[in-house]
């Protein structure tokens, strides 16, 4: 295994057989790697967030609607949970 | 109108940062890329990338539709720097695991902004695993050159297949 990351590179001009060629990445496709890498952790993270922000709320609704008397079957049935 | 498979690329030992389909040939209407794949980055799913020509410059945008099983979220923009055409198991979804990917590209050489049309599902034999669907557009020139790519390396047996759609 190369230490160095490797693109697939493959090339449709030419015929079947002789397309494919592995290339070792060059210092700035490597830096520009990491930098896609961190943007995309970012808004992962942001995106979980988001979406625990919903599941808390729906939680708390449930929670609230079973505190007025509704069942569990009553809750799911206007919820669509 | 029939799909034919122009060509098929499976990643070897070791993995890869990326796949790129160059020189791609301008006699279809359509294009249908399908990707099977698994990242190998210490996380549950990642995503799968795609840049039309090498372009950055924030000429894509999307409108994506995510469930996860109880969880629906949605997400768009209209200045993205790639597509985010899905998402695919990474290195702590369970072992051997593959998602699948489908993404149907429109007119492909014109001129005018693209439709992409992808949807993908991960796998996990645990509670986080995804469906997701994603509208996008890109707005370039004819499109000669795939690239597809994640955080952190796409993993040993992936796949991508690129087919053209062409009239019978």
């Amino acid at each position: 295994m190369s230490e160095t990351p490797v693109k697939v590179v493959v090339d449709l001009s030419k015929p079947k057989g002789q397309r494919e060629s592995i290339i070792e990445l060059t210092a700035e496709e490597i830096a520009e790697r990491e930098v896609m890498a961190t943007e995309a952790e970012a808004q992962r993270l942001v995106e979980e967030a988001e979406a625990q922000d919903i599941a808390d709320a729906k939680a708390s609704a449930n929670d609230k609607l079973a505190a007025l008397g509704l069942s569990a079957k009553e809750i799911a049935a206007i919820t669509g949970a | 109108m029939k799909k034919e498979l122009i060509e098929r690329i499976e990643v070897g030992s070791g993995g890869a940062s990326s796949i790129e389909f160059t020189g791609i040939p301008q006699d279809g209407k359509d294009l249908v890329l399908m990707f099977s794949g698994r990242g190998t980055i210490s996380s549950v799913s990642r995503f799968i990338n795609v840049l039309f020509n090498a372009d950055q410059d924030g000429n894509y945008n999307y409108m994506r539709l995510r469930g996860d099983g109880s969880t629906v979220t949605s997400a768009s923009s209209a200045t993205k720097y790639r597509l985010e055409i899905g998402l695919m198991p990474s290195a702590s979804a369970t072992a051997n695991t593959f998602g699948n990917c489908q993404a149907h590209i429109t007119n492909y050489t014109s001129s005018t902004p693209k439709p992409v049309s992808t949807d993908s599902v991960t796998e996990n034999n645990a509670t986080e695993a995804y469906a997701n669907l994603v509208a996008n557009t890109w707005d370039g020139p004819a499109i000669t050159s795939i690239n597809i790519s994640t955080s952190g390396n796409i993993a040993e047996h992936s796949t991508a297949s690129l087919y053209r759609v062409v009239a019978e």
